[in-house]
């Protein structure tokens, strides 16, 4: 810390007792001599942008999702700005405009006011950004694609960006293992094409594909719509490189299916959300393509034959099942007005998403034909359409992997993402109706029913508070009480750190709070964000 | 009081519609080693687009009961067997599997398969021949009009919009400048283009009940066709690789680039 800095921080304390001015107007930074000499147009810029923007909402008792005061880490100053530009030339960006889209979620519901943003290519430059971001103690925010949807994947005052956006080199690939190593910055459907020129897929999919990187997958346990057939990452991620808070790079980064040797700390930084590490490669056990996929598409009539024509389609497609996923009418009409999406077959109540896949296109057809003469005979199923190509299969795919972006054109979407049992799972959405009554625009259910895994959405035209303290803490004491996850998937993040207790019980969260502690004394990876405020 | 020429084309009129199996438009198409065509063992096979396009409008001539019958008509092995099954599925009324296999089907192009059309549409007494413009495999653009010529019959090729009035077709073609509407009389060769309609799905209780419509299946030689092909394949090949540009970070850097290549 230089002399300079030492004497406007006590000049802005003295300010600020007795003149009561926001601390950080550009006037405190000229009084001392060193700063107002060094100040440029942008810095001036940056500084006011500061003052404006700089107040912490703090979460209150009717507002737990929102930041918290932000926590004493340093500010990022010029010679930390000489450094990173040293470190990385041309990919240290301090441009508000470019900033811009990595400060705000894809909902474009929270927003944070970074003022750097740090682009690694290799995992020695992570370590020693986080080496120094330690002993600076600057707080850091790991960004993959920033597709999260609970606000964890941008800063929430101005911690440092860490993007893994040109990490993204293919390591190696082993087509007899089918075991595929890479840095984290890979976007999934690029690692998926890759893989199936070489007829292998990815054990998961998920509708922000296009957007998301493995790491950021791998950080947050991404479940998707293949969990239902190969299981969640826990199971797939068969090891893991990671940069800890203090720059020391843990490789644990095997390709090895079975390896017991000491205590698996991989499954630590899986779902940690970047709060304990910085993920920077990954191996994962990648399935073969399979040879024959159809996607069948059906309306029912009631959520109960929903959950029969489950049962009917786990019995007579068992082991060639790889997606079950439904949406209600409220999805589709939503995709019909924004999307302009058509309806394949005559509207109905509830909407399932099938999809079978296996090493043989005349069985598969067969299994599936006759599980379907079968749900139709018996009226379980209303109507239906099947598709075997490819064009058609992604249309098909297209009406359940669209309705968040048919959300976002409703106003603003309050998203719930709900492990329930499974006969319980509409209930929720229809208890929520009743609840809301006339305050909510849209409440709509779809999601991964197989898992049991809801994603009940409630749109208003723009905030409302009020109708925010109906749902909450409604919607988590409902869970709660059915032993769901108030996140199944989405993780905690920003938005839902502090309703954690509602599905871990106080032992278990004080126990993540030491290993938090543990590997990241200074807090500075991605802070406010997966554990409870109350936890420091 | 429509006139009796009317009455007898619609209250009977009876529609082909081609359609034919190609490799599924998402497909990555691989050239056999031996350079003498593409793979098609294993891969994935649907009806071609502009077939479906073909086939959606002929249900709907059926559904405002402006034809009476749809016959789907499809040349090929014992696979095209699917894609008839799938244009039943959408509304056709019955199948005409004309089996052509093997060599005989590796050189089946469009002069033999307009002469096959043109016997089948004297056999069926058709009035109306709606095909797809072109395949996505040969892109030929050829067998509408062929079929239209051997049947000496007007033609309306890219057609984006079908209306019947009275004994007439008014067919609106697009064509490069814009659009051109024309009036031709049936019987007539209707060719579909992209925008003509925009294909249904097919429902399960319609796929069911395609099960039980009948399909026929006929040898060309049954209908006089000699199937032997005048073309012969010399070699296929991959189209050349994509060279990958160069990034420059200068309006200097890049004229020089330029200066270098001997552009300018």
């Amino acid at each position: 810390i230089n002399l300079c800095h030492l004497l406007s921080t006590i000049d802005m304390g003295i300010f600020q007792r007795f003149a009561r001015i926001p601390l950080k107007s550009t006037y405190i930074w000229s009084l001392c001599r060193q700063y107002s000499t060094d100040l440029t147009a942008v810095d001036r810029a940056l500084i006011q942008h500061r003052c404006v923007h700089n107040r912490g909402l703090g979460a209150s008792p009717g507002n737990p999702g929102a930041a918290p005061p932000r926590l004493p880490f340093s500010r990022v100053t010029q010679e930390d700005l000489a450094f990173f530009r040293t470190l990385l030339p041309g990919r240290t960006i301090t441009d508000p405009d470019l900033l811009k889209s990595s400060n705000v979620d894809w909902l474009k519901t929270v927003e944070g006011n970074s003022e750097v943003l740090l682009r690694p290519k290799t995992t020695e430059e992570v370590s020693q950004i986080l080496r120094y971001c330690n002993e600076r103690n600057l707080a850091v925010c790991p960004q993959g694609g920033n597709t999260g949807l609970v606000g964890g994947s941008v800063p929430v005052f101005d911690e440092i960006i860490l993007s893994t956006s040109l990490m993204k080199q293919v390591i190696t690939f082993d087509n007899i293992s089918g075991i595929l190593t890479c840095q984290a910055g890979c976007v999934l459907e690029n690692l998926s094409n890759y893989l199936e020129e070489r007829d292998f897929i990815m054990p998961l999919d998920l509708g922000a594909k296009g957007s998301c990187h493995i790491g950021g997958n791998v950080s947050t346990n991404a479940g998707g719509l293949r969990l239902l057939r190969y299981g969640s990452l826990r199971g797939t991620v068969l090891g893991l490189e990671v940069v800890l808070a203090d720059g020391r790079i843990l490789n644990c980064l095997a390709t090895l299916r079975k390896d017991n040797t000491g205590y698996d700390l991989k499954q630590l930084f899986i779902g940690s959300e970047g709060t304990l590490g910085v993920i920077t490669a990954v191996s994962i056990l990648c399935p073969r393509k399979p040879k024959a996929v159809n996607v069948a598409f059906l309306g029912c009539s009631s959520f109960q034959q929903l959950l029969e024509t489950f049962q009917c389609c786990r019995g007579m497609l068992g082991e060639i099942l790889s997606a079950f996923e439904f949406l209600d009418a409220s999805c589709m009409s939503l995709l019909e007005k924004h999307l302009k999406l058509t309806n394949p077959i005559t509207e109905s109540p509830f909407y399932i998403v099938i999809e079978t896949a296996g090493s043989n296109a005349t069985h598969d057809e067969e299994k599936l034909h006759k599980f379907l003469e079968e749900v139709m005979t018996s009226s379980l199923v209303t109507d239906g359409t099947v598709a075997t190509e490819a064009t058609k299969i992604k249309a098909l795919w297209s009406l359940r992997e669209r309705v968040t972006e048919a959300l976002t054109h409703e106003g603003y979407t309050y998203k719930y993402d709900i492990s329930l049992p499974v006969e319980k799972i509409y209930d929720l959405v229809q208890d929520m109706r009743g609840h809301l009554g006339d305050m909510a625009k849209n409440v709509v259910g779809y999601g991964h029913v197989g898992d049991g895994n809801l994603h009940l959405n409630i749109t208003s035209p723009s905030k409302d508070p009020a109708l925010l303290a109906a749902i909450e803490p409604y919607v988590y004491e409902w869970t709660s009480k059915w032993k769901g996850s108030i996140s199944a998937e989405h993780g905690l993040g920003l938005k839902k750190r502090n309703y954690i207790y509602y599905s871990k019980p106080s032992e278990a969260v004080a126990l993540m709070g030491s290993i938090k502690a543990m590997l990241d004394p200074k807090g500075i990876l991605n802070p406010y964000k997966t554990l409870p405020d109350n936890i420091h | 009081m429509l006139p009796l020429r009317f009455r007898r084309v619609t209250m009977s009129a009876r529609v082909l519609v081609g359609v034919k199996r190609v490799i599924d438009y998402a497909v990555k198409i691989r050239v056999k080693p031996d350079r003498t065509g593409v793979v098609t063992d294993g891969v994935k096979h649907s009806m071609n687009p502009f077939c479906e396009i073909a086939v959606e409008e002929a249900v709907k001539l059926k559904e405002k009961k402006l034809v009476k019958e749809v016959v789907a008509v499809s040349c090929g092995p014992q696979q095209v067997q699917e894609t008839i099954r799938t244009a039943l599925a959408m509304g056709a009324d019955r199948g005409i599997h004309v089996e052509v296999s093997g060599k005989d089907y590796e050189t089946l192009g469009p002069l033999q398969v307009s002469k096959i059309f043109a016997a089948l549409a004297k056999k069926e007494q058709a009035d109306l021949i709606i095909l797809g413009k072109q395949a996505i495999d040969d892109d030929c653009n050829q067998t509408g009009q062929m079929t239209a010529a051997l049947l000496d019959w007007p033609q309306g090729t890219f057609a984006s919009e079908v209306t019947l009035e009275a004994d007439k077709l008014k067919v609106v073609r697009e064509i490069d400048g814009g659009l051109e509407t024309i009036k031709i009389k049936l019987p007539a060769v209707v060719t579909a283009d992209l925008r003509l309609n925009t294909p249904r799905y097919a429902t399960l209780p319609n796929i069911m009940k395609a099960k039980k419509k009948k399909i026929v299946n006929v040898k060309p030689a049954d209908l006089g066709v000699d199937v032997s092909s005048r073309l012969e394949v010399l070699k296929v090949d991959e189209p050349p690789q994509r060279q990958s540009g160069v990034k420059v970070e200068t309006v200097h850097d890049l004229v020089e680039k330029l200066k270098e290549a001997g552009r300018i």
